[in-house]
C-alpha cells in the first residue's frame, strides 16, 4: 500500500512479550518504537489510512478506568493496523458484579485475543492481569505507577521538534506523585540522556524520587530555568481543595504555568500537557493555545503513531504472525 | 512416611512417665547446654540432668530418643491470628494449632481481632472451650482493649484476664485516641495486664500499601512512613510515663521505635518489644513486582530499618520474636497490591528463620531461643518457656542445622500466604511435646 508497508523485516526485534512499562526497555527498545511510530506518522495524514499488519487479530480495549483520548488512540491505531477492535468499559463489564479481575482476564483470554489494552486504577493490577492470560498486552494506565506509551508519544513529538533526546533539559511540573505519566517520562526521558527536573510542591512529589535520576525544584522560576521543554501535569480537583495544596487559585500562583513564569526557559521552549488540561489551574489558556509554544494537539496526533507502533512490534511476537505483512 | 499428629483428645488424655533420653538438653533460661536426661510425669517436668537414667530407664517409663538432638523448652508465639470465629476459611484454632506444632510451638497467644472480636467473656470462654475441643497446641487469647476493637471504650479488662485473657490488644488496628489509650493504660495497672499496641498512625499511613521509599515510588504505590510507627510508640511511653503500666510494641518494624523502646527501657519504664522474622529477614525489596505474599502491615521498611530490628533483638531491646501469624485465603492476596489483604503465615518457618540469627552469628543459641521461649513466656505471665523441674512438660527436638526447603503446600496452616516458599533455610522441628504428650513427630 505505501513505501514503508514493502519495507524489510527489522533487524532488531523487540524482545519483550507485553508493554507494561518504560521501566525495563532498553535504549534500543524505545529507540525502536520510536522510529517505528515515527513512520506511522506521514501514513496517517493520508486519506488512505488502513494497513493489514494485524488482520485477523483481535484488540480488546479493556479500560477500567474512564478515558476518552487514550481509548480513542487504540482504538484507531488497532483499525488502522486492521484488526478487529472491542472495547469493554468498567460501566459495562462484570467488574460491577463482584468478578475479580483475574476472573474477568481468564474470561477475557478464553476468547482468544491478540491484544488486551488495560486501563486499571490499581497500580500493578496490569501486570497481575499479564500473569493470567495468553495475549500481549499493553499498559493503558495504571494507577500512579505507569502510562508507557504517553511516554512515548511524548518523546516522539519532542524528538520531532528537536532532532534528539540526549541533551535536552525538560523540566516536569504539577501532581509528580499521582502522576504515572510523570513516572513513565523520568524512565524514558533518563534512559534516553536527557536531562530532566521536576517541579511541584513537597506535597505533590513522592518519597526519594530524586533516587529516580531527577533533580527537584519547588519553585517554577528556578525549575524552567534554561527548560527546552515544559511537561505540565493535570492536577486533580479533588487534590486543590486543601488535601495536598490549599487552593486551586494558590497553585495556580505558584505552579500555573503563565507566560511570565515561561520568561526564564529557552526562548523556544515547547509546551506539553498529557490532558485532559485544567485551563486556569495548571496552565493559562493563553498559554495552552499559543500555537508558536504549545504542542499539546500534535502530542494526541503522534499517540496513535506510537499506538500503532507499539500494537506491531508486540503482534510481530505473537505466535503465528512472523513477518509475513 | 507421614509425619505424626496427635488429636485434641489425644493430647487431653493424661500421660504418664516419660523419659526423654540422649538429649542435648538447652534451657536458654538458665543456660544449661549438656548432654542428658529429662522426665517428665504427667503434664510436668519431674527431672533433669546429664547423670539422669545413668542406671538406665525405670520399668514402665516410656522412652523417647532424642538422637542426640537439641532438647528445648516448646517455642511460644505470644502474637498469631487463628480467625476463629469468623474466618474459618482462613484458619482454625485446629489448622493453626497443627501449624504451631510442626513448627515446634507449643503455645500461642492469638489475637482478638476475629468476627466477633474478642471484647467479652463469653467469648474468651469460646476460644478456651474451641482451643480444649480441636487444638493440639496451648492456645491462649489475647482479648481487645476496647469494644469491638473501635478504640472508644475499654473492655473489661479485669473480668477478661480472669476468664484468663492473657494481655490486651486491638492489633490490626492501634489504640489512636490519646484519651483512651491513657485510660486503657491507667484501668490496666489494677491488674498488672499487659497491653500490646499496634503502634501505627491511620492517618499518616493514610492508604499507603507499602514502606514510604523509592520503590513505593517505583511501584506508584502509596507508602507508609516510619514516623507512623513512631509517633505512637512515642506517645504511648509518655503514657506509660504517667500510668506506671506495663506496655508491649507489637512487631516492631522501624530503626526509630526500635530506638524509643531502647531509651525507655533505660529510663526504666516497663516497655517491652517484638519483632516478627520477616522484619528481620526481609526488607522492602521483596515486594518487587506487587509481590502481594510480601503485604504486610507493618510493611517491609527498609535495609536500614532491617539492621536496627536486628541490632535490637542483640542487644535486649526487643524482648521476643513472634510471628504475627496472618493467615488468608488466596482470593485476598490475589488482588492488585492495594487491595490485597495484609499478613503472611508464620509458624511453620518461625524457628528456620529466627535460627538465621544463629547461623549467620548475629546471636548465640541461647539469646535466640530465649527470644521464643522465656521471655515471651515472661511476659505473658507463663510459666512455660523452661527446661526445669516443675515447669510444664512442653518440650521440642530440634535439629538445629538440618537443611531444607519452604514449601508452602507442605504447610499445615490452611492459608499458603508465605514470601518465604522456595527459600533455604536451617533447623527444624523434630517432635513437639504439649502437656507431657507428644502432639507432633516428624516421619518423613
Amino acid at each position: 500500500m505505501s513505501g514503508r508497508v514493502s519495507a524489510e523485516p527489522q533487524p532488531f526485534v523487540f524482545p519483550h512479550r507485553h508493554l507494561l512499562g518504560i521501566e525495563g526497555l532498553s535504549r534500543d527498545d524505545i529507540a525502536l518504537l520510536l522510529d517505528l511510530a515515527e513512520s506511522y506518522i506521514a501514513l496517517n495524514r493520508r486519506a488512505e489510512k488502513k494497513l493489514d499488519v494485524l488482520r485477523g487479530r483481535t484488540l480488546i480495549n479493556m479500560f477500567f478506568e474512564s478515558s476518552t483520548r487514550t481509548r480513542t488512540s487504540f482504538e484507531l491505531a488497532g483499525k488502522r493496523l486492521g484488526a478487529d477492535v472491542i472495547n469493554m468499559s468498567t460501566s459495562s463489564s462484570s467488574i460491577k458484579k463482584g468478578e475479580t479481575l483475574i476472573d474477568t482476564a481468564l474470561t477475557l483470554n478464553a476468547m482468544q485475543p491478540d491484544v488486551l489494552v488495560v486501563r486499571h486504577p490499581d497500580s500493578g493490577a496490569v501486570r497481575l492481569l499479564s500473569n493470567h492470560v495468553e495475549c500481549a498486552i499493553i499498559n493503558g494506565g495504571d494507577g500512579s505507577h505507569e502510562h508507557p506509551t504517553q511516554a512515548l508519544l511524548d518523546a516522539l513529538v519532542i524528538r520531532r521538534h528537536r532532532g534528539r533526546l540526549a541533551g535536552l533539559l525538560i523540566a516536569i511540573c504539577g501532581d509528580i506523585m499521582h502522576s504515572r505519566v510523570a513516572r513513565s517520562n523520568i524512565h524514558l526521558l533518563t534512559i534516553m540522556g536527557a536531562r530532566v527536573r521536576l517541579v511541584a510542591p513537597p506535597t505533590l512529589l513522592p518519597a526519594a524520587i530524586e533516587r529516580m535520576g531527577v533533580e527537584v525544584h519547588h519553585d517554577m522560576h528556578r525549575g524552567l530555568a534554561d527548560a527546552d521543554i515544559v511537561m505540565m501535569l493535570r492536577l486533580q480537583t479533588e487534590r486543590m481543595q486543601g488535601s495536598f495544596v490549599p487552593s486551586a487559585r494558590e497553585y495556580f500562583h505558584f505552579y500555573g504555568l503563565t507566560y511570565e513564569k515561561l520568561a526564564v526557559a529557552k526562548p523556544d521552549a515547547l509546551i506539553m500537557h498529557p490532558g485532559p488540561m485544567n485551563r486556569g489551574v495548571e496552565i493559562d489558556s493563553v498559554v495552552a493555545d499559543d500555537i508558536t509554544r504549545s504542542v499539546i494537539l500534535e502530542q494526541v496526533e503522534l499517540g496513535v503513531a506510537v499506538r500503532q507502533a507499539c500494537l506491531e512490534v508486540l503482534a510481530r511476537n505473537l505466535p503465528g504472525i512472523g513477518h509475513n505483512r | 512416611m507421614a509425619d505424626f499428629f496427635a488429636t485434641a483428645q489425644t493430647k487431653a488424655a493424661p500421660s504418664g512417665r516419660v523419659a526423654y533420653v540422649n538429649a542435648r538438653l538447652f534451657d536458654p533460661e538458665s543456660g544449661r547446654d549438656e548432654g542428658g536426661a529429662l522426665l517428665t510425669d504427667g503434664r510436668q517436668i519431674v527431672d533433669l540432668g546429664p547423670r539422669l537414667f545413668n542406671e538406665g530407664v525405670p520399668e514402665g517409663t516410656e522412652v523417647v530418643d532424642c538422637g542426640g538432638f537439641l532438647l528445648a523448652p516448646g517455642l511460644v508465639d505470644m502474637h498469631v491470628h487463628f480467625r476463629e470465629p469468623g474466618h474459618e476459611h482462613k484458619e482454625t484454632l485446629a489448622t493453626g494449632s497443627r501449624a504451631a506444632a510442626a513448627g515446634g510451638v507449643t503455645t500461642v497467644a492469638c489475637m482478638p481481632n476475629t468476627e466477633p472480636p474478642i471484647d467479652d467473656v463469653a467469648l474468651v470462654h469460646f476460644i478456651e472451650r474451641r482451643a480444649r475441643d480441636t487444638a493440639i497446641v496451648k492456645v491462649h487469647p489475647i482479648a481487645a482493649i476496647t469494644r469491638g476493637l473501635r478504640g472508644e471504650e475499654i473492655a473489661e479488662m479485669g473480668m477478661l484476664k480472669e476468664a484468663g485473657a492473657l494481655a490486651f490488644s486491638d492489633d490490626g488496628l492501634p489504640v489512636y485516641n490519646s484519651r483512651v489509650m491513657r485510660r486503657a493504660l491507667s484501668y490496666s495497672t489494677t491488674f498488672d495486664a499487659l497491653i500490646v499496641q499496634h503502634a501505627e498512625d491511620p492517618q499518616l499511613s493514610s492508604c499507603g500499601c507499602m514502606n514510604e521509599s523509592e520503590t513505593a515510588t517505583r511501584l506508584g504505590l502509596p507508602g507508609i512512613p516510619n514516623a507512623s510507627e513512631v509517633v505512637i510508640v512515642e506517645r504511648d511511653i509518655r503514657l506509660v510515663e504517667i500510668t506506671g503500666a506495663r506496655y508491649h510494641v507489637a512487631h516492631i518494624s522501624t530503626a526509630e521505635a526500635v530506638d524509643a523502646v531502647r531509651r525507655a527501657k533505660a529510663r526504666g519504664l516497663r516497655v517491652s518489644a517484638e519483632a516478627a522474622p520477616h522484619h528481620f529477614t526481609l526488607n522492602e525489596t521483596a515486594v518487587g513486582d506487587y509481590r502481594t505474599f510480601a503485604k504486610m502491615a507493618p510493611p517491609l521498611r527498609s535495609e536500614a530499618d532491617r539492621q536496627a530490628v536486628l541490632e535490637g533483638l542483640k542487644d535486649g531491646t526487643i524482648d521476643a520474636i513472634a510471628t504475627d501469624h496472618a493467615p488468608h485465603d488466596q482470593d485476598s492476596k490475589r488482588l492488585p497490591f492495594a487491595h490485597a489483604a495484609n499478613g503472611i503465615v508464620g509458624l511453620e518457618t518461625l524457628l528456620p528463620l529466627a535460627l538465621e540469627l544463629v547461623h549467620a552469628r548475629h546471636m548465640s543459641l541461647r539469646e535466640v531461643l530465649a527470644t521464643v521461649t522465656i521471655r515471651p513466656a515472661r511476659l505473658l505471665g507463663l510459666e512455660c518457656g523452661r527446661l526445669a523441674k516443675g515447669a510444664p512438660a512442653d518440650l521440642t527436638v530440634i535439629d538445629p542445622d538440618r537443611s531444607w526447603q519452604v514449601d508452602r503446600d507442605r504447610f499445615q496452616s490452611k492459608s499458603k500466604n508465605s514470601p518465604f516458599d522456595g527459600r533455604a533455610v536451617r533447623g527444624l522441628a523434630l517432635r513437639t511435646v504439649v502437656g507431657g504428650c507428644t502432639v507432633f513427630r516428624r516421619d518423613g
